[in-house]
C-alpha cells in the first residue's frame, strides 16, 4: 500500500494519480467535442441557410475561445478534480459550486447518453446497408456505455491514451476528406452557388436561430479542467492542452462546413443525420466512405469516453466535499480512479440512453453547458477582483480582460434566446429543476458539509477580506 | 441467424461481463479496505506538495 498513499501526509491517504500530459488534455477536450463536427452542427444550416451556418460556426467559435481562455487562466490555479465546480467553490461560494457541479454532471451524462444512442443508430444504418433490417440497438448502446465505464474504472492513463488515438484518427479523417475534395478525389465538384442565389432564406432571425446548433462544434471543450488533479503539471498542461484543443476545433469546424456545404445542397444538409459521412458518400469514393464512417464511430466513442471521465470527477469532488454523500468521494486503492462515482453514473446514463429521445437529451446537455458558461463570466470577474494578477501565480493569463468575459456573456444571452425559440419548455423545466435542487442543498444538505475543509488552495486571503 | 443477430448476442454478453467486472471489483474493494482509507482523498493536497504559489 505504500505506493497508494501520499508521503507528505502523516496519515495514509489515497489520491488520484498524476500521470497525464498536455496531449491527454487535448484528447479529453477535443475527444468530447469532435462528435459535434460529425453530426448536429448541420441543423444550424437548416435553421438559417449556408451563410447562417458559417456565421454560427465562427460566432460559436468566438464564444468558446473566450471560454477556453477564461478557463485556462482560472484552472491553472485551481488544480483540483471537479474543474469549474472547484473554481466556483473557491471563488463564488457553496451554493454556486453545488449548482455548477450539477451542471457539469448533467451536461456530460446527457452527452454520454446521446453518444451511446448515436452508436446504436450508426450500427443500425450499417446493418441496413447490408440488408439486415430491424437491428436491436439496445445491446450496442449498453455495451458502449459498459465498456467505456469499465475502461474509466481501470485507470485514467489508459482511458485518455485510448481517447488520444481515436480522436486523432477522427480529426485526421476530416483533414483527409478536405484534402481529397480539394485535389479532385470527388466525382461531384464543390458548389457554393446557394451563397449568392439564396444567401439568407429565413432572414437575419435565421442567423440567431442557427446559433443554437452552432454550439455543437465546440460544446464540451471546457471539460479539460476536470483532469486538473491528474496532470503532472497543471499550470502548464491545462492551458496548453485547452488552447491547442480550441485551435484544433476551429480548424476542424471550418473545414467541415466548407466540405459539407460544397458537396451537399443546404436543404438536405440541414436535416442530415451524419453530414460528414454523407459528404464522403457524395464523393463516390469508397475509401473516403469507410474512413469517414470510422471517424464518425471513433468521435462518438471518444466523446462518450471523455464524458464518463468528466462526469465522474465532478460527482467524486462533490462527494469528497460532502455536498453529496461522502461515499462517492472514494478513490480505488489500485487503479486510483473515483470508482464509486463511475459505477453510480452508469445506470443514470443507461436510463437516458434507453428511455429518452436524442434531441431532448442533447438539448438538456446544451442547456446545462450554457448555464455553466454563464457562471464563468462572473466567476472570472470575481477572480480578478479578489485575487489580482500580483497576488497569485497563474500558469496562463488571458489577454484583454474583461473583454472576453463581456463577449462571452453577450453570446450566452443570444444563445439562450436562440434555444428559447426552439426549446422554451425544456429551458423553463431545466431552470425549475436547478431551483429545486438548490433549495434541497441549502435547507437539507449543507448541514453535512465540513465548512472549513472545503477551501483547500494555498491562496492568500482575497482582497478586501 | 445472420452476422448481425449474432453480434447482438455478443454485445449483450460483453455488456454483462464489463458490468459484472466493475460490480464484483467494487464489492471486493469495499469489503477489503477500510472506508476511511478509501475516502481519505483531500483536494489540493497534491497541489501543496507539488508547487506553491510563489511569485
Amino acid at each position: 500500500m505504500a505506493n497508494g498513499t501520499t508521503s507528505e501526509a502523516q496519515t495514509e491517504r489515497l489520491q488520484l494519480l498524476r500521470v497525464l500530459g498536455p496531449a491527454h488534455i487535448w484528447a479529453l477536450g477535443v475527444g468530447i467535442v469532435l462528435v459535434g463536427e460529425y453530426m448536429g452542427w448541420n441543423f444550424s444550416v437548416g435553421k438559417g441557410g449556408m451563410i447562417a451556418g458559417l456565421i454560427a460556426c465562427w460566432v460559436a467559435g468566438l464564444l468558446y475561445t473566450c471560454v477556453a481562455m477564461i478557463d485556462s487562466e482560472v484552472t491553472s490555479t485551481v488544480a483540483a478534480a471537479g474543474g469549474q465546480y472547484a473554481q466556483a467553490k473557491h471563488i463564488v461560494g457553496p451554493l454556486m459550486a453545488f449548482n455548477v457541479g450539477l451542471f457539469l454532471v448533467m451536461a456530460y451524462t446527457m452527452l454520454e447518453a446521446a453518444n451511446a444512442i448515436t452508436v446504436g443508430f450508426l450500427l443500425d444504418s450499417v446493418a441496413g446497408m447490408q440488408g439486415h433490417s430491424g437491428l436491436d440497438q439496445h445491446p450496442f448502446i449498453i455495451l458502449s456505455i459498459m465498456f467505456l465505464a469499465w475502461l474509466n474504472y481501470r485507470g485514467v492513463l489508459a482511458t485518455l491514451t485510448f481517447n488520444l488515438v481515436i480522436t486523432a484518427i477522427a480529426f485526421l479523417a476530416i483533414i483527409v476528406l478536405f484534402l481529397s475534395v480539394q485535389f479532385g478525389a470527388s466525382s461531384v465538384p464543390l458548389d457554393f452557388s446557394a451563397i449568392t442565389n439564396d444567401p439568407l432564406p429565413y432572414g437575419w432571425v435565421g442567423i440567431v436561430a442557427s446559433l443554437h446548433f452552432g454550439l455543437w462544434y465546440y460544446l464540451g471543450i471546457e471539460g479539460t479542467c476536470q483532469a486538473a488533479e491528474e496532470v503532472r503539471s497543471p499550470a502548464r498542461s491545462l492551458p496548453y492542452g485547452t488552447m491547442a484543443g480550441i485551435m484544433t476545433l476551429l480548424i476542424a469546424a471550418t473545414m467541415t462546413w466548407y466540405v459539407c456545404s460544397g458537396l451537399i445542397p443546404w436543404e438536405y444538409l440541414g436535416q442530415a443525420g451524419t453530414p460528414l459521412f454523407d459528404a464522403a458518400r457524395v464523393t463516390g469514393n469508397s475509401g473516403l466512405m469507410v474512413l469517414l464512417f470510422v471517424g464518425t464511430m471513433f468521435s462518438t466513442l471518444a466523446s462518450a469516453n471523455g464524458c464518463i471521465n468528466d462526469a465522474s470527477r465532478a460527482w467524486f469532488s462533490m462527494g469528497r466535499d460532502r455536498y453529496l454523500p461522502s461515499w462517492f468521494g472514494a478513490v480505488h486503492p489500485v487503479y486510483r480512479t473515483p470508482y464509486r462515482a463511475i459505477v453510480f453514473l452508469v445506470p443514470i446514463a443507461l436510463i437516458f440512453a434507453l428511455g429518452a429521445p436524442l434531441d431532448q437529451v442533447v438539448t438538456f446537455s446544451i442547456l446545462s453547458g450554457l448555464l455553466g458558461y454563464t457562471f464563468m463570466t462572473f466567476n472570472m470577474i470575481m477572480f480578478r477582483n479578489k485575487w489580482p494578477l500580483h497576488t497569485i501565480k497563474r500558469g496562463y493569463v488571458h489577454p484583454f480582460h474583461p473583454l472576453p468575459t463581456i463577449v462571452l456573456l453577450t453570446l450566452c444571452s443570444t444563445a439562450y434566446f436562440a434555444v428559447f425559440l426552439g426549446y422554451g419548455t425544456q429551458l423553463i423545466a431545466m431552470m425549475c429543476f436547478y431551483i429545486i435542487a438548490s433549495l434541497w442543498f441549502h435547507f437539507r444538505r449543507y448541514q453535512f458539509v465540513r465548512r472549513g475543509d472545503q477551501f483547500t488552495m494555498p491562496w492568500p486571503k482575497p482582497l478586501g477580506y | 441467424m445472420d452476422l448481425w443477430s449474432k453480434l447482438e448476442y455478443v454485445a449483450w454478453a460483453l455488456s454483462f461481463v464489463f458490468g459484472a467486472l466493475m460490480v464484483f471489483d467494487l464489492i471486493r474493494t469495499d469489503s477489503t479496505y477500510d472506508n476511511d482509507l478509501l475516502t481519505s482523498s483531500r483536494e489540493g493536497e497534491i497541489e501543496v506538495t507539488a508547487e506553491r504559489h510563489i511569485i
